[in-house]
């Protein structure tokens, strides 16, 4: 028998997972869960705190600009600076849409 | 005491006890086609309006700094079609923001020519057609910067210095309410507008009408991106919201869809850095003690929104300006060594250009595919790349000539990028075509910004002409 596992993916707890320009200069990041029992959990879990979102996308503190949890929309959203404006030279990414890819890898430390 | 309504009214039926409906059939107009089917559902609903955004600041800044567009006029021409005669068949007004994306002069000038064909072509009795421009001289913002009142940046972006404004093309102010409802008051029956916040066409029937302020910005929030807070997911279909003096209800016209308290909760999440507050020329709305209700199977009623005015006026700049002359080069790599040395192999391909043209005048960019092409310094697995490389190398330069020079060294060079153990000395990469391919020019954000006014018009001249026969 081997024990219980400790972690769930990110992706078996959340129905949508996205991210999107905000703005010219930032881009938002998206976790909607499909309901509050596993929006509780990843919240309580901090896997995807302002300090796990710096470390899941290796920037400091200051490049996040906001970081919310929006029980109504029963979601976690954070939002970072880009490093240049969308649509500038060698930006590979103009609309910010594919930028959630590493949140699908992120594992849910169970209680 | 409001009369409440029967719960079980359906939107397709006109009722009697009710405030004000618009119509919405799509958040860009032009980008995507607006869907008919859905669109004739709410038409026979019989809307008090109906209204629509046409523009993004998300194509990048080509489209502004062009003075171009993303869409095709043929697209542009289908949306205002369906809107002009369904709006002018149940004679009530129709709006339309930010035209041809980015709202310039000459994309108000384009549709308002589309407006005039379309009533002619379909003979539609004549009519009072209001339009207002948005787009500003550098010259005033300048004049501005120059007395003393800085431009200020939003998003940590610093005060706008004159070197910038001078890299600047174009300019668009974003207007609030208040050219929208001074058209309707001048009695157009139909309203072209430039650069606008979306929110702002919604709520300036809404306020016009004495609707609470509060719930008219929330209602134009909401409205805005038409089905986008509808589930399950379809972009371009319609829906109609109505605001009343106590709550604002929307409700999806697709039958499959439903506006669910999820599904419009989390629409105030869509494309902004925080879900609490939407900002507009005048204020910002406080969404945070906003209650959601299922109110009807496919309507949620919301309420609580706060208006907050703001302490000055501060208008929203946008503005592009061109960088340079654009191509763009491929090249593919398959062998493992030189994919464990890629970055060796663009220095060498940089230094070729830098030998032809020294280090500036020029940008030259690489985006390597199959390390961290997308997601650039944010990519967590930029040390496990792929055993094949897809890298886009970029020459953007004053002239055409010259860019196209750049990219071609830069895409050439790495073909004879002079590694120390490389077994493979017939050729470092793989071509998919033995060229550098013509770009759009290159522009980027120069203004993302805001600047002071006195009163909230003086930006945005508005007119009134006639078309129809």
């Amino acid at each position: 028998m081997s024990a219980a596992p400790r972690t769930m993916p990110l992706t078996s707890l959340a129905k949508t997972i996205r991210s999107k320009n905000a703005g010219v200069d930032k881009v938002t990041f998206d976790v909607i869960f499909q309901d509050k029992k596993s929006y509780d959990l990843v919240r309580r879990s901090r896997a995807l705190s302002r300090e796990a979102a710096c470390k899941i996308y290796g920037i400091p503190d200051s490049r996040i600009s906001d970081h919310v949890e929006f029980e109504p929309g029963l979601a976690i959203k954070f939002t970072i600076f880009r490093k240049m404006p969308s649509g500038s030279v060698g930006d590979p990414d103009i609309f910010g849409s594919q930028q959630y890819g590493p949140l699908l890898a992120v594992e849910v430390p169970l209680p | 005491m409001i009369v409440a309504e029967s719960r079980s009214s359906s939107p397709a039926q006109p009722h009697a006890n009710r405030g004000l409906r618009i119509l919405c059939p799509n958040g860009h107009l032009g980008f995507a086609p607006t869907k008919l089917g859905s669109f004739n559902l709410g038409l026979a609903a019989e809307p008090d309006m109906v209204a629509c955004d046409s523009g993004s600041c998300d194509c990048g800044p080509v489209p502004l700094g062009s003075d171009g567009t993303a869409s095709p006029l043929a697209w542009q021409r289908h949306d205002i079609e369906a809107m002009l005669v369904g709006a002018r068949r149940l004679k009530v007004p129709m709006m339309i923001g930010s035209a041809g994306d980015t709202g310039t002069n000459s994309r108000v000038d384009r549709y308002l020519g589309i407006v005039k064909e379309l009533a002619k072509e379909h003979k539609i009795p004549r009519f009072k057609l209001g339009y207002f421009y948005s787009e500003i001289s550098k010259d005033t913002v300048r004049r501005k910067i120059e007395s003393g009142d800085p431009v200020r940046g939003l998003d940590s972006r610093p005060d706008l210095t004159l070197a910038e404004l001078d890299a600047t093309d174009h300019i668009v102010a974003v207007a609030g309410v208040h050219p929208f409802i001074k058209l309707l008051d001048m009695g157009a029956d139909v309203v072209i507008g430039g650069r606008s916040s979306d929110c702002a066409i919604f709520a300036a029937p809404a306020i016009r009408k004495g609707y609470p302020e509060a719930l008219a910005y929330f209602y134009g929030k909401v409205m805005e991106c038409a089905s986008f807070c509808a589930e399950p997911y379809a972009g371009k279909e319609s829906i109609i919201g109505e605001i009343t003096m106590e709550d604002v209800k929307v409700t999806a016209m697709l039958p499959e869809q439903r506006c669910t308290v999820a599904s419009v909760a989390a629409h105030s999440m869509y494309e902004r850095s925080n879900p609490y507050y939407e900002y507009f020329l005048g204020g910002h709305i406080d969404m945070s003690q906003c209650v959601y209700e299922q109110f009807d199977e496919r309507t949620t009623r919301v309420t609580g929104p706060k208006f907050i005015p703001a302490q000055e006026l501060r208008v929203k700049l946008e503005g592009a300006g061109k960088v340079g002359e654009r191509y763009v080069g491929m090249a593919g790599v398959r062998d493992p060594y030189t994919i464990s040395r890629i970055d060796e192999v663009i220095a060498w391909a940089k230094a070729a250009v830098r030998e032809r043209f020294g280090d500036t005048g020029y940008q030259l960019t690489y985006t390597v595919y199959g390390r961290d092409g997308i997601l650039g310094d944010l990519e967590p697995l930029r040390n496990r790349p792929s055993h094949e490389l897809c890298i886009v190398v970029q020459g953007v330069a004053p002239t055409k000539e010259m860019a196209e020079e750049v990219c071609m060294i830069g895409t050439r060079q790495m073909f004879y990028a002079r590694l120390p153990n490389v077994k493979g000395t017939a050729g470092g990469v793989a071509f998919l075509l033995d060229e550098v391919m013509p770009a759009s020019a290159a522009y980027r954000w120069t203004l993302n910004h805001t600047m002071r006014i006195d009163d909230p018009l003086e930006l945005f001249p508005v007119h009134l002409t006639e078309a129809g026969i």
